[in-house]
């Protein structure tokens, strides 16, 4: 292994130790990176991560935190603990200096006039971008092949899908393109690529991380949050992004808790670990369910009290996430028409208004799958459907919320497999919405109802050998209990795998190098 | 629940502002039948008696203080404008509503 | 653009049976914007007083002015409303190029403020009960200019133009109930009302107030049906009638549009209106159709508004004096008579009378000034007299030159035409056309020895006493010196001459 491999395979709480000992700067890790990026992002059969590379303004960065350092002192002393650590952000998430696409051609060359809070927050940490990752247009979708801009391909199997929409963020983690990134949930947007490619994805307590700044797609169930290896990594990461903020309605006002302290001091003696009826058994993968069963097996051995609990109106939530979803969806894409920003298409025939260049515009702009979402949208709330439709799908809300809060005085946390198959191969889904919108099923639930969950790697199926994802949700405002969790199973995995999950992909670049000699 | 059919599909296109070849309407028109009939359980899941949640963590009096705050220059404003005259948005002509 | 056909006023009345209603929509005057804190102030350079919110940009995210919330209680309370204990903002779904966001942030179906009622006062004293329906919050568009075509007018227009600084300001819309049983007192109705609203957000100081600047705009629905029926008639809105003058005309030119179209047999269009202030009539706008379809939902990027009854008191403890009490209050300050005062209010001057003697006008030079001098040119100009442009401390310097003896009354008036004209300050009117009352005695005593010979009789009447008779002599020097002479002085010379104690 090159001295490159060595440190991009390195945790982030690793580098963060290396750059803090002075054992290798911010420069070197960030160039490292960035060279691995022009090793396996580009080309054919690329993993296509990324939709822009920061090069120049992360490498700034990174040297102005290795001047910080080399300097010493008061400022050196103050420089978070993630400084000169890189990340790469999903392309949702507007940045100064850097287009933002969202995947869609509608927004192709827009660059943000101000950052997104999340974005403030890793400047003002001193974290080099390394650019912005790919995902399905406007985050719609559950393998990333909706991106106006190609798919993204599985590290694990160049064949396959990365899950959707953060499918960018968690192929750019899971290739060694970026220790850290960032990610969107609004349906499971991060755990389920974090659970087909092999990493480790949080969906935060809805108002814990401000959505300023994330182009919103469904606002009463978006939330950003971070993209690892690692669960400490996560954790770390949560820490920089989490906590108030006032240019966000729905922003708790809660101090954030110390979740990198919970990840480090993993415990689960005395723990009631509740296991959803509804979430696993019929229409689970074999080896999905093989590695789930493992996982309880390692909880109970560490002293977890396995308790199973029923969910029964989770039933509704796929059916109430596609109304309450593409209804806020189809509002919040109206402002994407042509006037202010963005593309603009002429009609092709006279006469030329307003109205048909926003019609032109919006039909050339817009991807297949956006347009269904959008349809559907305007469907359920229009005139005499808001009660059985948007209406309906609220009330739902509330019966989930119920079975949550039901489930959760029976057991600390709960436990599922994050998605229902490993990857699938590319092009498989593309034709069939019902199909593709299954994969959110697991995911779901603790968008409509707020509540945190995390996706840890659980081992590969039997079947295909493919990452199995591990899903854990805790009670609102309980994000810490991920982490406690999370990181006991991590290290109980990981002791019996021998390693990372990640030390058994295939090696990229060489298989890339194969595929393009072929 | 009514089914979708394609003028509906063209009623929404309209009130959604996209431009539909007609047979994109059809296409649609069966993709969104088939998604429609598979949420329908929703409208028999709860009672009247069941309220409904807009917000997952409930939140009241959330306010700002009304301080001025940052500004764009039009420069700044206009800086992703498909069109512009004279420090304002241009855009075609309005169909007058009569 | 055709005329429609209409009935005489009169007739209309006899037929048939006016309903109003009105949607006057009030921007608030808070130092920021109803969701961001870009500054709401009106007439800076076009996208300046703008930011990422105000200009819809991906990612961002409202938050709820606090002072706009205040300001919105205080109208509902000074409305006579209930305050919401709980309410929320919804969004308005609709695309056009002066709402960024292509939704308009609204409340809806749970507005702040709710069943209240106004009671107004018409000109012969009589107080009619206009019931409020609601009063919500929601925020203002950007303001579109139309460009090429015919002179500014959508219709024709190449292109329009956008700006944003007015995106997002706050507004309150307040609505009324059907108001029925005005009959043809309609159309004062409809101006006084408006002109009550305007009054009450004034005094309240949370809006400019200037309908001029579209502080106040005001929407008209009216609708007709035979007297003694009960449903109402279909309606017409006519919108964005924009001066008191405008509201009074709008409604009666609707009623007398609509009972037109009813003779005719013809159903009325449920539309709607434009109103053109040149024509003084409204032409057809938009009909009701099924892209009305707002698909409002409530605002997920917004938490709900719980106004606490101990917010609402402490808000309720900081209003000012109502309009009413204010009035009799400043009638007994000023003391006119009831028929003086309410000739004021009627000319719609009570605030300017009260700003004229702030400025240091005593209560009788102020109202001479704008019933006497004022009203009468608003009028020929078909303005509202607030809005002729004449500033408290014209009137003020105006005054104190007649009282020096400098100018007569009769110049004054000269004077006031000129600064209206834009020709300059009194002083520097005064100077340019040679304005000053003759000041030399010699030729004036020339003036009355001639007036006095020319009526003997008169001279007598004025020596045995008769003092009232002096009107006639200092009439005729007057004219002699085309209105040039001081008449105070004319009458302390004519007495002297005669002999007379004054
Ligand atoms: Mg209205
Ligand atoms: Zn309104």
């Amino acid at each position: 292994m090159t001295e490159n491999n060595v440190l991009i395979r390195l945790s982030a709480a690793a580098l963060a130790e290396k750059l803090a000992a002075g054992e290798v700067t911010s420069v070197e890790v960030t160039q490292a990176y960035l060279d691995r990026i022009a090793a396996v992002d580009g080309g054919p059969r690329g993993v296509h991560a990324f939709l822009h590379v920061n090069t120049e303004e992360a490498l700034a960065v990174a040297a102005e935190v290795d001047a910080i350092r080399a300097a010493g002192g008061a400022a050196a002393e103050e420089l978070h603990e993630l400084a000169g650590v890189p990340i790469a952000v999903k392309d949702l998430i507007v940045t100064v200096g850097q287009p933002t696409t969202a995947g869609s051609k509608i927004l192709e060359g827009w660059h943000s006039p101000y950052d997104a809070t999340v974005v403030k927050r890793l400047r003002d940490a001193k974290m080099p971008i390394l650019g912005k990752t790919n995902l399905d247009e406007f985050a719609m979708g559950s393998s990333t092949e909706h991106s106006a801009y190609g798919p993204t391909r599985n590290p694990w199997d160049l064949d396959r899908i990365p899950g959707g929409s953060g499918g960018g963020s968690a192929a750019a983690v899971a290739a060694f393109e970026a220790p850290l990134a960032l990610g969107t949930d609004t349906g499971g947007s991060i755990r389920q690529p974090g659970a087909v490619t092999g990493t480790v994805g949080v969906k935060p307590t809805y108002g814990s991380v401000s959505r300023y700044g994330a182009i919103a797609m469904a606002s009463s169930l978006d939330q950003i949050g971070p993209v690892s290896r690692t669960v400490l990594d996560s954790a770390l990461l949560h820490q920089v992004i989490g906590g108030h903020d006032p240019h966000d309605s729905t922003s708790l006002p809660d101090p954030l808790e110390d979740l990198v302290a919970a990840a480090r001091t993993g415990n689960v003696d005395g723990m009631k670990i509740g296991i959803i009826k509804e979430l696993h058994g019929e229409g689970y993968q074999a080896g999905v369910e093989n590695r789930f069963n493992e996982s309880l097996e390692l909880l109970k051995q560490a002293g977890a009290e396995i308790v199973e609990v029923s969910c029964p109106n989770f039933k509704y939530a796929l059916g109430a996430y596609y109304l309450i979803m593409p209804s806020e969806a189809s509002s919040n894409l109206a402002k994407f028409d042509g006037v202010r920003y963005g593309l603009r298409v002429l009609p092709k025939d006279a006469p030329l208004t307003i109205e048909r260049v926003m019609g032109a515009t919006r039909a050339a702009g817009f991807g297949d799958e956006v347009k269904r979402r959008i349809i559907l949208g305007t469907y359920a709330l229009s005139a005499g459907y808001y009660d059985a439709y948007y209406g309906s799908a609220q009330k739902v809300r509330t019966l989930i919320q119920r079975d949550f809060e039901a489930a959760f005085a029976q057991a600390d946390v709960l436990i599922s497999p994050t998605a229902p198959t490993t990857a699938f191969k590319l092009g498989e889904k593309l034709n069939d919405p019902l199909a593709m919108y299954l994969n959110d099923v697991a995911t779901i639930p603790a968008n409509m109802a707020g509540v945190p969950g995390l996706s840890l790697p659980g081992g590969l199926a039997d079947e295909d050998g493919l990452p199995v994802g591990i899903q854990l949700l805790a009670p609102a405002r309980q994000d810490a209990r991920l982490y406690r969790v999370g990181a006991v199973l991590e290290s109980l995995l990981e002791a019996q795998w021998g390693g990372p999950l990640l030390d058994r992909a295939p090696e990229l670049a060489a298989s890339i190098e194969t595929q393009e000699a072929k | 629940m009514a089914a979708i059919n394609r003028d509906d599909v063209a009623h929404l296109a309209r009130l959604a502002h996209i431009e539909m070849s007609a047979e994109e309407l059809d296409r649609m028109a069966g993709e969104l039948a088939v998604i429609v009939d598979s949420v329908k359980s929703v409208s028999e899941a709860a009672g009247d008696d069941v309220p409904a949640t807009s917000h997952p963590i409930p939140l009241t009096n959330v306010f700002r203080e009304d301080v001025v705050g940052h500004t764009f220059t039009a420069e700044q404003s206009l800086s992703g404008a498909p069109d512009a005259y004279e420090g304002r948005f241009k855009v075609p002509a309005i169909l007058d509503e009569d | 653009m055709s005329t429609d056909a209409t009935l005489s006023f009169e007739e209309a009345m006899e037929k048939y049976d006016p309903v109003l209603g009105f949607e006057v929509h009030v921007e608030l005057n808070t130092k920021t914007k109803m969701f961001s804190s870009a500054p709401n102030v009106f007439g800076d350079e076009p996208n300046t007083n703008v930011n990422e919110v105000d200009l819809g940009m991906p990612g961002v995210l409202p938050v709820v002015n606090k002072t706009a919330i205040e300001s919105s209680i205080k109208i509902g309370l000074a409305l006579n409303c209930k305050i919401a204990e709980t309410c929320r903002f919804a969004r308005k779904n609709y695309f056009y190029p002066d709402t960024p966001k292509n939704f308009q942030t609204s409340q809806y179906d749970e507005p702040i403020a709710y069943d209240g009622y106004l009671d107004i006062e018409l000109s012969d004293g009589t107080v009619f009960r206009v019931e409020i329906e609601r009063a919500h919050m929601e925020e203002d568009a950007g303001k579109l200019t139309h460009m090429g075509g015919s002179a500014g007018r959508i219709q024709g227009a190449d292109y329009s133009l956008v700006d944003y600084n007015r995106s997002g300001v706050p507004l309150v819309e307040i609505v009324t109930k059907p108001i029925q049983g005005a009959g043809s007192r309609a159309p004062e109705l409809a101006k006084a009302y408006v002109a009550a609203v305007r009054e009450i957000v004034k005094n309240l100081g949370v809006s400019d107030a200037k309908m001029e600047r579209g502080n106040v705009r005001c929407d008209a629905n009216v609708s007709l049906r035979p007297h003694g029926r009960e449903r109402f008639g279909i309606r017409s809105e006519t919108k964005n009638v924009n001066s008191l003058r405008a509201v009074e005309h709008a409604v009666r030119y609707e009623i007398q549009r609509h009972a037109a179209v009813l003779d005719s047999g013809e159903p009325v269009i449920q539309e709607t209106r434009h109103w053109h202030e040149d024509t003084r009539s409204t032409t057809s706008g938009r009909a009701k159709s099924d892209a009305d379809d707002y698909r409002y939902f409530p605002e997920p990027d917004l938490v709900p508004i719980v106004a606490s009854r101990e917010w609402v008191e402490e808000l309720r403890a900081t209003l000012p004096e109502p309009p009413a009490e204010r009035r009799k209050r400043l009638q007994a300050d000023w003391g006119y008579s009831d028929l003086e005062f309410r000739d004021v209010v009627n000319a719609g001057v009570m605030d300017e009378i009260e700003e004229t003697i702030a400025a240091g006008a005593t209560a009788t030079v102020a109202r001479k000034w704008w019933m006497g001098e004022i009203v009468g040119r608003a009028k020929n100009a078909d303005v509202d007299p607030g809005q002729l442009g004449v500033k408290p401390e014209t009137i003020v310097e105006l005054n104190k030159m007649v009282e020096a003896g400098k100018i007569n009354n009769k110049m004054a008036a000269e004077v006031l035409d000129g600064v209206l004209a834009g020709e300059g300050t009194p002083a520097e009117i005064v100077e340019k056309r040679g304005l000053a009352v003759v000041s030399d005695d010699g030729p004036l005593l020339e003036a009355i020895d001639a007036a006095l010979a020319a009526q003997p009789g008169v001279a007598d009447k004025i020596r045995g006493g008769k003092l009232q008779a002096i009107g006639a002599i200092v009439g005729a020097v007057m004219k002699a010196t085309r209105g040039q002479a001081d008449a105070g002085r004319v009458k302390e010379l004519i007495l002297e001459r005669l002999g007379v104690e004054g």
